[in-house]
């Protein structure tokens, strides 16, 4: 069954390479990884086309990571037409239920089925076009969503890849090592680890504090003979270039600020998270050349 | 999204094909989208207007629970299973005070390693599943105690892990209990449904929100606001949880996590719900779930504990407890 041609597979003939993040405990930074990643991914050269999916579909985060939780998708006679989020060069799409809300503030209470049929839906009836990479962010756990994108997914499992994060706690690397085992069950390769939150400096003092404890990821990485991709600290600048791009306390929403197509491209190429973040996808990119 | 006005989330079994009208729903059986679905002989008899089997096992079993608290967040790694922890920590305190915790985080139980139990296995009895004791009056039941080893994954799609939740409430043997905490998984789906869904006759006394101050796990916070204003469970309040980082070499205080929009200080003016309290972010508090030793008793000085210790309070005071 799994070569046989479908809605998905056609959709998706012309997408690549396509990366799941993974992470199986919640607030470890999946989303913004996977935001980071495709950033980086779409910086990688002048032409590289890009497209995220989040398939969290109860939480979903990117649209409002990317600063486009105010857009909204269309309807095309061809399918539904992702929102870019760098406007007119249209390299960079994005596909999320965020989208699909009248309010922002709206729970999406469904139960699996529900969830099954629009992780569907993402894979086959978004206008994906062209794409070098597909990132599509996972929610916590080894579920619905990530069981649902397997089977889905099963016709183009050879351009199929992972990336695992964790922060450096012992509850999280836990959860990693289970995200770990399922990759394993289902057979899916993992292009390697990220450390995520590894230390806080702190502005006044530059003193590094461990606050979510340090060095686990990469000790695990060793044990489990995966790739370490890096570490990444907690960065404040890059909490609040996410989180809507505005400095200290701006408190409202995206004020104008449409003097550059990408303005959220420059600011967060400005984090120090970006110049360790283009280590990693170096990283990611030799993995996937090698495949 | 094409869909039709969406049925009441609470009557889709958790096996329903994607565009069920629901069991209680005049279309239930008879709808386009029954045919095929496993449900449709039952749904077209009408016993699906009829309540659950299990629903008067769990009530009778839940009778002797006085408080069901439910810890609730929308986003993943605010805080729920630490927050968990200290709360039932807090109430076990008091010798005469009986305590349970319920895991339902299935996909990524953290529940045993904060509480130093992981090791330990659930037994077997005349009367029910015995759930594990971290002390004399505080039992905890986590899918954790029931795997093989730490690095399993769990698999599963809906209705096991609500066939497991049900099975924790109904098959556990928890005794009388004062306080009964439930630890949620993030979102808004199956496990939250089912757990609603299973104590509708109990009751639920309330639930607790737990957010951090960044406009992202904020977000999913007003989602789950709208998720219990939907389903009717009343709010306690929000604690803000990694509000403020302390360096321990220059004291000086500094945001990890801006609050870019107010944070839950302005979420609750917005909402109406009561700002329980804001725990600043302390090395040691992740370090104790870690260990698996209770931060509250390790580092009684910490301004964190200070702040635990009167969102509790002021826990017991709303709930009338005090």
């Amino acid at each position: 069954m799994a070569l046989q041609e479908t809605a998905v597979t056609r959709r998706l003939q012309n997408v690549k390479n396509i990366v799941l993040v993974l992470a199986g405990k919640g607030g470890v930074g999946k989303s913004s990884v996977s935001t980071q990643l495709a950033l980086n991914l779409y910086n990688s050269s002048p032409s590289a086309k890009v497209g995220i999916l989040d398939v969290d579909l109860t939480g979903p985060s990117i649209p409002r990571m990317l600063g486009v939780d105010d857009k909204g998708v269309h309807q095309s006679s061809d399918g539904w037409v992702p929102v870019y989020a760098d406007g007119p060069s249209a390299r960079l799409a994005l596909m999320s239920v965020g989208f699909l809300l009248k309010n922002k503030g709206d729970s999406v209470v469904w139960r699996g089925p529900k969830k099954n049929g629009m992780i569907r839906q993402f894979l086959s009836d978004v206008r994906w076009g062209e794409l070098d990479y597909l990132v599509i962010d996972t929610p916590p756990g080894t579920s619905d969503e990530h069981l649902s994108l397997m089977e889905h997914l099963a016709g183009v499992h050879g351009r199929l890849s992972a990336v695992i994060v964790t922060t450096p706690q012992a509850v999280a690397l836990m959860d990693a090592m289970k995200c770990l085992s399922f990759t394993r069950a289902v057979n899916l390769p993992v292009l390697g680890l990220i450390e995520n939150m590894s230390g806080y400096v702190c502005p006044c003092c530059g003193e590094i504090s461990n606050v979510f404890s340090t060095g686990g990821g990469a000790e695990m990485a060793r044990k489990e003979e995966l790739r370490f991709l890096g570490t990444l600290p907690v960065d404040t600048e890059l909490v609040s270039v996410l989180d809507g791009g505005h400095e200290p306390s701006g408190g409202t929403e995206q004020a104008e600020e449409k003097n550059a197509a990408f303005p959220l491209l420059d600011r967060y190429s400005k984090t120090s998270s970006a110049r360790l973040f283009t280590e990693i996808v170096k990283g990611v990119l030799e993995v996937l050349e090698e495949k | 999204m094409g869909d039709a006005p969406s049925p009441d989330p609470k009557s889709i079994p958790s096996n329903a094909p994607e565009h069920c009208p629901g069991t209680e729903s005049e279309l239930a059986g008879k709808s386009d989208a029954c045919a095929g679905c496993d449900n449709k002989d039952v749904c077209a008899s009408g016993a699906t207007k009829l309540p659950d089997p299990a629903l008067p096992l769990i009530k009778e079993r839940m009778s002797s629970v006085k408080r069901k608290i439910l810890i609730l967040s929308g986003k993943g790694g605010v805080g729920k299973s630490t927050f968990t922890a200290q709360l039932g920590w807090a109430f076990a305190a008091d010798d005469d005070t009986q305590t349970g915790i319920m895991d339902l985080d299935i996909c990524g139980p953290s529940i045993p390693t904060i509480l130093g139990i992981a090791s330990e296995q659930v037994h077997s009895s005349a009367s029910g599943w015995s759930p594990v004791y971290v002390q004399d009056n505080m039992a905890v039941m986590s899918v954790g105690f029931m795997l093989p080893t730490a690095k399993d994954a769990i698999m599963w799609r809906g209705p096991k892990k609500n066939g497991l939740i049900s099975q924790f409430l109904k098959d556990v043997d928890w005794g009388a209990l004062d306080y009964l905490l439930v630890d949620t998984p993030p979102g808004t789906s199956d496990e939250h449904l089912s757990i609603v869904q299973y104590l509708k006759e109990s009751g639920i006394d309330g639930a607790v929100l737990i957010t951090t101050p960044q406009e992202v796990a904020l977000q999913d916070v007003r989602r789950e606001i709208d998720f219990c204003r939907k389903v009717g469970i009343r709010i306690i309040g929000l604690v803000e949880n990694m509000s403020g980082f302390v360096c321990p070499s220059c004291k000086g205080e500094s945001q990890i996590f801006r609050p870019t929009t107010g944070g839950a200080k302005r979420l609750a003016e917005e909402t109406g719900i009561e700002l329980l309290g804001a725990v600043p972010l302390d090395p040691r508090i992740g370090m104790s779930a870690d260990y698996g030793v209770s931060f509250l008793d390790e580092y009684p000085d910490s301004p964190a504990t200070t702040a635990y210790l009167d969102i509790i309070d002021r826990i017991k005071d709303i709930l009338g407890d005090n």
